[in-house]
């Protein structure tokens, strides 16, 4: 479950979690957008460093880096499918463009994996949710949307005393043949999804008798409010994005190569 | 035997749940945990069967430490049958969600047939051996998961919380299943605050509150000891409490019994007549 750890939001104060959550949202999409712009070392490599501080203030340097960790084998997938293409198209030779590019491609993805885990890390379900309902998104996509998110720890829970649950009754999970192995997660899948559907059918007659959609305009209790310094960070990151865009069409960027050995 | 010795264990976010706990539990014993909502109860149990192994400290059954066996080689000795049934049955059938564990550990088909039956029969369930477990109501269902365990006869027989969401005609019966099991020379562990329960079962008592064992001794010295009680969270029997109002009339206050209450009740009044 250690790659729901790193997108899992952690409760501390600090001002990374004060931003707006939009703000942030667009933010993250900056650095996505970035990302996918450059397929130079040098930028992505500044891309990357520039996420550091960020996550030290935010203090999730923790839970940043173990989601940073449990990307790794798609990170590896990533590099070695682009390095085998690269070899195989240019005459199998490893030329050093080939692994610079290969090198890029991951820590582009990476990038990604990095800018959204600040995100989710630092954006309770709860400011997730109002701000797709500021967003004018319709109530009942925001409200399944932040369930959804609020019960993966839940359900991540749930297996984990299903499996133990299975044990004690004899149940070997890596045991067998490769067939043999798939079968052996009935005795958890199964009792997972009866009890997820179980929970929802429960959550729902809740909500009914609390007067869920009994009225079609909500008012909130909290409201989001975009400060001067949600306003700022706005302001820098599409300020950085615009540059960039110039940079990307005018500039020549300086290249970075990796030696072949 | 279940020998926990300074076993320590803290989860890998950080709980420390157990802390030097020894605890020794002999063959054929009759034994309750009790202890409020985190006190690390269901933490201890689950290092007998070898589901988690201390981080510090040795649980050995019959003198085979729990690190050299497999979950499946301990359980086959340790039966046990957790608080929510809907965690585990999974089966089409009561007879097939029986028969499951029985299969795991590689009996011949003539013993799974037999033993489903003997399960069926001793839990009540024979009317139900084609019907969807999911299909039971919440107590069936209990009754089948602790069918599925006994089903393999484990020699050690671990229930945590049994009968939470059970009505009390049903606690009657598992009091007495219980007790059989007992007498036919099973080691029986009980997790529970089930108080009241426990009062009726007589066993011996372990008090546990944030990972550390507060109490070990009779039910009847431990239960009605006003301090134990309180360290663990609980409070004491209604019986108990009862004797202690009536402490005047030179009446005991340590009384857990419904059967020791009316007797000391009938000499009482007799005496006076």
């Amino acid at each position: 479950m250690s790659v729901f750890d790193g997108l899992r939001f952690k409760r501390t104060s600090s001002p990374v979690h004060q931003i707006d959550p939009r703000v942030k949202f667009v933010t993250s999409c900056i650095i996505f957008i970035l990302a996918i712009m450059f397929t130079e070392l040098l930028p992505l490599i500044v891309l990357l460093s520039v996420q550091i501080p960020i996550v030290y203030i935010a203090r999730v340097s923790k839970e940043w880096f173990a989601s940073l960790k449990s990307s790794l084998l798609l990170a590896i997938i990533i590099f070695v499918t682009n390095a085998v293409v690269g070899y195989m198209s240019s005459d199998f030779k490893l030329t050093s463009s080939t692994l610079t590019y290969s090198v890029s491609m991951t820590l582009r993805f990476i990038t990604l994996v990095a800018s959204f885990s600040i995100f989710f890390l630092t954006t309770s379900p709860d400011d997730l949710g109002l701000a797709l309902e500021q967003s004018h998104f319709p109530y009942e996509f925001s409200f399944a949307f932040t369930t959804a998110v609020r019960f993966v720890p839940v359900l991540a829970n749930e297996a984990q005393m299903i499996i133990d649950a299975q044990r004690s009754r004899g149940l070997e999970l890596d045991k067998g043949s490769f067939m043999k192995r798939i079968r052996n997660y009935l005795p958890i899948l199964i009792p997972l999804i009866v009890n997820a559907i179980r929970r929802s059918l429960e959550l729902a007659e809740a909500m009914e008798s609390r007067a869920f959609g009994a009225k079609k305009t909500r008012t909130s209790l909290f409201s989001l409010q975009i400060k001067i310094r949600d306003l700022l960070v706005l302001i820098i990151s599409l300020f950085i994005l615009a540059a960039s865009i110039y940079v990307r069409f005018n500039i020549e960027i300086p290249m970075i190569k990796i030696p072949t050995f | 035997m279940i020998n926990v010795e300074n076993v320590s264990y803290t989860y890998p976010s950080g709980i420390n749940a157990l802390k030097e706990v020894s605890v020794e539990i002999e063959d054929g014993a009759f034994v309750a945990i009790m202890g409020e909502n985190g006190a690390g109860k269901t933490t201890l149990v689950k290092h007998f069967n070898g589901l988690l192994k201390p981080n510090e400290g040795n649980v050995t059954i019959d003198g085979i430490n729990t690190r050299e066996l497999s979950i499946a080689e301990l359980s086959k000795k340790v039966g046990l049958v957790f608080q929510n049934a809907d965690h585990q049955l999974f089966c089409e059938t009561v007879e097939e969600e029986i028969s499951f564990g029985l299969k795991n550990f590689g009996f011949s088909d003539k013993t799974v047939k037999k033993r489903v039956e003997w399960a069926l029969e001793i839990l009540d369930l024979a009317q139900y051996r084609k019907t969807s477990p999911l299909m039971l109501s919440g107590g069936e269902r209990k009754r089948v998961a602790l069918a599925s365990i006994m089903a393999w006869k484990p020699k050690i027989v671990v229930l945590d919380e049994p009968t939470l969401g059970q009505d009390q005609n049903q606690k009657e019966r598992l009091l007495q299943f219980i007790k059989q099991l007992n007498t036919q020379g099973n080691t029986v562990v009980l997790v529970t605050h089930d108080i009241e329960f426990v009062a009726e079962c007589n066993p011996r008592v372990i008090l546990m509150a944030k990972g550390e064992i507060v109490a070990d001794g009779p039910a009847k010295k431990n239960l009605t000891n006003r301090r134990f009680v309180k360290k663990a969270s609980l409070i004491l029997p209604q019986i108990t409490q009862i004797f202690n109002e009536l402490a005047d009339l030179g009446l005991p206050k340590d009384v857990i019994g419904t059967y020791e209450a009316k007797q000391l009740i009938n000499n009482l009044i007799k005496g006076e007549q």
